[in-house]
């Protein structure tokens, strides 16, 4: 089956990207300014900028920042929470940590203020027998309080509600029928999982972004059916599934980290189409940068993540791990003269000096347009235009002199340091999961990731650079290819010869029977469905879990056991027969996968027929290894396939520079991938 | 001169080398202090005196200074020929507390690294294991009065001989510690992190060559004494003291007083902890390296973004305090010192500048352990359990403290409510924020917890090692100090608090009896008649203090939860 005319279009932080595929199979491009104040007219902008109407499209995959930026700038709706007596504080308590290893300052809100979290009698235990039944009037009583205190959201958070559900589930009875709106959350429905602060937390963030997504989502739904659009949204979710507008509320806290994983997903339909399995993904901003890891095609999903300080989600989301380093790290002399780049970030504002929106120390941005690897005049958040000499004076005056080197030796310094650090951020990330980073290629994107990526590989040992053929479009086209997904997860925890085969079975029969009617409640056009179970596991006295797949509902408990030692010795190269195995949750994700489409449809094909000199803009000076070099300029639009270029060269695009250091070699591949050997 | 890039990206690689040993040991480590807790650390040692080269970002702080201390006698050792020569393949083995150590439970591993035949560094770790033997298991004893009740104590010995396991050392250790058969798994971890680094390290050696190495390192041991430098002359000069005490040993029933005086001398900072109490007869001596590696890791916290080396710790002078309980020799029971005393003395150093830097008030400074050991009839098997919490964070200039943070010497999470309840046959009855433990300040201090725990089913024995139970986190400029550790036990009928407050161990608990704990809240920062009454009345409204507190304590007078402007100007003003 054909989707018809589809559009994919990612809201980021300052720009509305848009990629639509037309029934000809044509690509067409958008990007407009993102509208603060209501996401919807960007979209909308982005529509008409590519030509096209909200009536004329077929299907719209949307990825949305509204949670994001509702949770970073605390713009939340007002909680209340019910929970078991005795525990009302285990949201404010945690789990005894501090923001940072030295330095006993710092803190963190609840979401969820004291006065607004109430306690109601009422126990299970363990293994989910009641202790102490529910007094249901109490219920009652305290939802009326917090509905009356304001609260627009609530959440009911019961101890032990993950093994014995129905506190919970009546408690929400009764709340459902005082609540003044649909937005209530059940702990153990968004997550039904052991460990009562993550659960909770989880829960609170649904419940604090759920009004946020609804409003924001019923009016988009509202301004595009108004324009004659008759389909149902589908929305991105941090898990790198998309799912019905009309579903997507109700777990909202999906959505909260949505936009990383949409990079990604749109980087594993990029190698899946190159013939490639496996990639780091490199996404470098203006003050930080996203990583991943893609091993054996498929995007590493995690539930441990958290958002901030204090903010735990644990919800199945694809691993994209933060790095506070981005073209914005500020360089400078420590008290003993020592060189550093970064933590400290100049952020977007002020910015790199380049911007001209007052920034005045040196920036990662700024060393880039001194060694020329930058073009000025290409730079997009640019308010006042600065001079080169200007950025070169502070580069002299910062650091040069005092370190007794030429600008140009300082520039590169930075740059040179700067990818020093994210080395070792992505061996940390790599390596905490068991993987060789020189095992996989580093998939670059995002505005800066192209400009680093062929020093950064060299640095840590890469034998392949892969940019992709728009890499500043790389989240609109992750909501083009995305599929839907729902996943789930339940808490067993007990040593597996001490299931019931048959629990095993139930239990993710249930998830795959769930996931499958949400998935098919507004189905676009659909290939396939895939089922995938897994089992979380460890051995008797660990704490980290490994995830095992399970090939069928219906396993054997040796074959579990067998397929657990088996991922334990590959990721840690250690055999225990001597202790028994766990298993901690069983795990089931349902994939409704959407038509592919050839992605070689990205680059205009007419535009790349012209032949290789066709594609040469010019040259510029370009300084690398200490040295200035005369750079051809390319222009990325028009190279053709096979195309082979040699550093020292920049590659110019509407959306990136990729810069070729000396020695290195591209090759232009069927789909448009720049393939570089660093 | 070496250039300032080589400098920068050396330092960055050996730092990193570090960090990847830390997370290659917690990521296949067993036991759950190491691989939740990470309480554990990785580092480079130089070879000719254990002085420290980089160690991980990662790593437990109390182990900040420890590992030198540990690697400097290693050294002494093996050229005295007390111990066998190093060879390539080696790994020694060593947890004696009198040679740079802590207590028993933390394992030091070292490793020679050789470059062409010749021993250039160390590679070293150190895991907390959970059990050494002794006399409780955990070998957090209340009551031990010498060492060897506190566990098996090993001299440095190599467990593996050229590449190769020696099953007798290991037959050895596995014959003398509790649940023995997971610990082949932690030695495995810890051995194969200390490989990960010397692969990692081989590499830097090829790629830079010996001789920029070496000089590197110098560089930035120099780089790192300057920039300390630089920090110290922020501290105006002159002298500060300030004292801390430990409620007791757990066996004699006296406080324990910390002495500090700290000198500004030009840019050194010395520390003078001569005046503290002598030798305790229970495990609340600690040895002197971790006294000096509590002053480091204070100093840490105090200007976290030092990088941490040998140089880092050259003008911060510690005069070893000979003849305290600061200094304990063998056989000094020591099984209190890394959790307990080394906060102690991180507050005194605390204490000390917070008149003068920008810092913060006491924290709850305790690891707040309460193990409960028995056996379960409904599984018909023995069980060991431990809580560990934390408290209060003091006030600053700035802002409250934070509420349950960490103890000052660890990193480590607790345990969810949930994960304690499946495994052990106990019941939590609350889980809170300990109300009004924040110590009185312009900023207060955060909260410290509240719990209960029921035992469900047959008998057991509750053990408590923390602290701050007799006197509360002391404030600072003028800030309250924060509320007391309290352990109540509830037992047929009665209510009961341990006669060392903090601190027993062995106390018999059956089926329905209940252990109470609240732990300290942090000291408060600056005059509390000062702070805004709008965040007091947000504190009542909260039901964290009381209407009377918020007079008594801020001066904020009250009226149905609203602030009485003019009431309140007249009791401030009236003091």
């Amino acid at each position: 089956m054909a989707d018809g005319v589809i559009a994919g279009i990612d809201v980021g932080g300052t720009f509305t990207d848009l990629l639509l595929r037309g029934a000809d199979g044509r690509i067409h491009l958008a990007k407009v300014p993102t509208t603060i104040a209501n996401q919807a007219d960007g979209v909308l902008a982005a529509i008409e900028a590519a030509g096209a109407t909200p009536a004329t499209l077929d299907l719209i995959i949307h990825g949305t920042t509204a949670t994001t930026n509702a949770v970073l700038e605390r713009k939340l709706a007002k909680v209340g929470l019910v929970t078991t007596l005795g525990f009302r504080d285990v949201l404010e308590l945690g789990r005894r940590t501090r923001p940072n290893p030295y330095g006993l300052k710092g803190g963190f809100e609840p979401l969820v203020p004291r006065e607004l979290r109430r306690e109601v009698a009422e126990r299970m235990d363990a293994r989910g027998a009641v202790v102490t039944p529910l007094d249901e009037d109490a219920v009652a009583r305290e939802v009326r309080a917090l509905a009356a205190a304001g609260c627009e959201s609530l959440v009911i958070h019961f101890l032990h509600a993950y093994a014995n559900p129905a506190h919970e589930r009546r408690a929400g009875e009764i709340a459902r029928g005082i609540w003044p709106n649909g937005h209530v959350t059940l702990g153990h429905e968004l997550l039904s999982e052991f460990r009562e602060y993550e659960r909770g937390t989880t829960a609170s963030v649904n419940a604090a972004v759920q009004p946020v997504l609804d409003r924001y989502i019923t009016r988009l739904q509202e301004q595009l059916a108004a324009r004659g659009h008759k389909r149902d949204l589908l929305v991105m979710n941090g898990n790198g599934g998309t799912v019905s507008a009309r579903l997507v509320s109700r777990d909202a806290a999906k959505t909260v980290m949505s936009g990383p994983a949409s990079g990604v997903m749109a980087a594993a339909a990029t190698l899946a189409q190159s013939g490639l399995r496996n990639a780091i993904t490199y996404d470098m901003g203006g003050t930080s940068t996203d990583v991943a890891l893609i091993a054996g095609g498929v995007p590493e999903v995690s539930a441990e993540l958290s958002i901030a300080y204090g903010l735990p989600i644990h919800l199945p989301m694809v691993d994209v791990r933060t790095v506070g380093a981005g073209g914005g790290s500020i360089a400078g002399l420590d008290r003993a003269g020592m060189l550093r780049v970064g933590p400290e970030s100049a952020g977007s504002t002020p910015g790199p000096i380049c911007y001209g929106r007052g920034g005045t120390r040196p920036t990662i941005t700024d060393a880039n347009i001194i060694l020329g690897r930058l073009d000025p005049a290409r730079l997009l958040a640019v308010k006042d235009a600065v001079s080169l000499d200007s950025i070169r004076e502070v580069f002299a005056r910062n650091l040069a002199r005092p370190l007794g080197m030429t600008v140009e030796q300082a520039a590169e310094a930075v740059i040179r340091l700067g990818n020093v650090h994210m080395t070792g951020a992505i061996r940390l990330v790599s390596l905490s999961k068991g993987h060789d980073p020189r095992d996989f290629c580093l998939f670059a994107f995002g505005g800066a990731g192209p400009l680093h990526a062929v020093a950064l590989a060299r640095e840590i040992g890469i034998p392949e650079v892969l940019v992709p053929a728009r890499p500043g479009l790389t989240n609109a086209l992750g909501c083009l290819v995305a599929d839907l997904r729902q996943d789930f997860v339940n808490t067993i925890n007990r040593g597996l010869f001490e299931i019931p085969e048959d629990e095993i079975a139930a239990t993710l029969v249930m998830q795959r029977d769930r996931g499958i009617a949400m998935i098919q409640a507004d189905a676009p056009a659909l290939d396939d469905i895939i089922v995938l179970h897994s089992a979380e596991m460890q051995f008797r006295g660990q704490t980290h879990l490994i995830r095992v797949a399970l090939p069928h509902a219906d396993m054997a408990l040796e074959n579990i056991q067998k397929a657990f030692e088996a991922a334990y010795f590959a990721r840690f190269r250690v055999e225990l027969p001597e202790i028994r195995a766990v298993l901690v949750n069983l795990l089931t994700t349902v994939i409704g996968r959407r038509p592919s489409f050839p992605l070689s449809a990205l680059l205009d094909p007419e535009a790349r027929r012209g032949g290789i000199d066709a594609a040469r803009i010019g040259d510029r000076d370009l300084y690398a290894d200490g040295a200035w070099h005369r750079a051809a300029v390319w222009q990325r639009e028009k190279l053709t396939e096979g195309a082979v270029l040699t550093g020292p060269a920049i590659i110019q695009q509407a959306d990136a520079t990729t810069v070729l250091e000396p020695g290195s070699r591209a090759i232009v591949d069927a789909i448009g991938n720049l393939r570089v050997t660093p | 001169m070496m250039d300032a890039l080589t400098l920068a990206v050396i330092q960055a690689g050996l730092q990193q080398v570090c960090n990847e040993m830390d997370i290659a040991f917690s990521r296949s480590a067993f036991s759950p202090v190491i691989a939740e807790a990470d309480d554990r650390s990785d580092g480079i040692y130089a070879a000719a005196d254990g002085a420290l080269i980089a160690q991980g970002e990662l790593g437990l702080p109390v182990f900040v200074g420890t590992m030198a201390h540990s690697a400097a006698h290693l050294v002494r050792l093996i050229r005295e020929g007390a111990v066998a020569t190093p060879e390539p393949g080696d790994i020694y083995i060593v947890n004696d507390p009198y040679l740079g150590g802590t207590h028993l439970m933390d394992v030091r591993f070292a490793l020679p690294f050789f470059v062409e035949g010749e021993l250039f560094c160390w590679l070293q770790n150190t895991g907390h294991w959970p059990d050494i033997g002794g006399m409780v298991p955990g070998g957090f004893s209340a009551h031990a009065t010498e060492v060897e009740q506190e566990g098996l104590r090993l001299p440095p010995v190599k467990l593996f001989k050229r590449g190769v396991l020696d099953r007798e050392i290991l037959s050895i250790i596995q014959s003398n510690i509790r649940v023995a058969e997971q610990r082949i798994g932690d030695i495995k971890a810890q051995a194969a992190a200390l490989l990960v680094g010397e692969q990692r390290l081989r590499e830097m050696v090829a790629r830079y060559g010996l001789a920029t190495l070496r000089d590197a390192i110098a560089g930035i041991s120099d780089r790192a004494a300057n920039r300390m430098r630089a920090e110290i002359r922020r501290i105006p000069e002159g002298t500060y003291k300030a004292e801390a005490f430990v409620d007791s040993d757990g066996v004699v029933n006296e406080p324990l007083r910390i002495a500090l005086t700290v000198t500004r001398a030009g840019d050194e900072l010395h520390f003078d902890l001569s005046d503290s109490s002598p030798p305790c007869q229970g495990p609340m001596n600690s040895v002197w390296a971790t006294t000096c590696s509590a002053v480091y890791l204070a100093m840490k916290h105090i200007f976290p973004d030092v990088p941490i080396n040998a140089g880092t710790f050259e003008p911060i002078r510690v005069a070893r305090p000979e003849g305290t309980f600061l200094d304990a020799r063998y056989p000094r029971p020591v099984s209190g010192c890394a959790a307990e005393v080394s906060q102690r003395v991180a507050e005194a150093v605390f204490l000390a500048l917070a008149p003068v830097l920008d810092i913060w008030a006491a924290p709850a400074g305790t690891s707040g352990n309460f193990a409960l050991g028995g056996f379960d009839p409904a599984r018909n098997a023995g069980y060991v359990m431990y809580q560990i919490t934390g408290g209060g964070y003091g006030g600053t200039a700035d802002a409250d403290g934070l509420t349950n943070g960490c103890s000052t010497i660890g990193i480590s999470k607790t345990a969810p409510v949930e994960v304690m309840e499946q495994y052990y046959p106990i019941l939590f009855r609350r889980f809170a924020i300990h109300e009004g433990s924040g110590g009185a300040g312009r900023h207060r201090g955060g909260f410290g917890v509240h719990y209960e725990v029921e035992l469900l089913r047959g008998e057991a024995k509750a053990s408590f090692v923390m602290d701050h139970g007799r006197f509360g986190p002391p404030g600072v400029r003028g800030g309250g100090d924060g509320a007391r550790n309290v352990v109540r036990l509830h037992r047929d009928g009665e209510t009961t608090i341990p006669a060392h407050l903090s601190k027993d161990q062995g106390l018999r608990l059956r089926a329905g009896d209940r252990v109470e704990v609240m732990t300290p809240g942090g000291g408060g920062h600056g005059d509390p008649f000062t702070r805004d009454p709008a965040l007091v009345a947000r504190d009542v409204m909260r039901g964290t203090y009381t209407t009377a507190q918020a007079e008594s304590l801020w001066g904020v007078v009250l009226r149905d939860g609203v602030v009485d402007e003019a009431a309140t100007q007249a009791r401030r003003a009236a003091r």
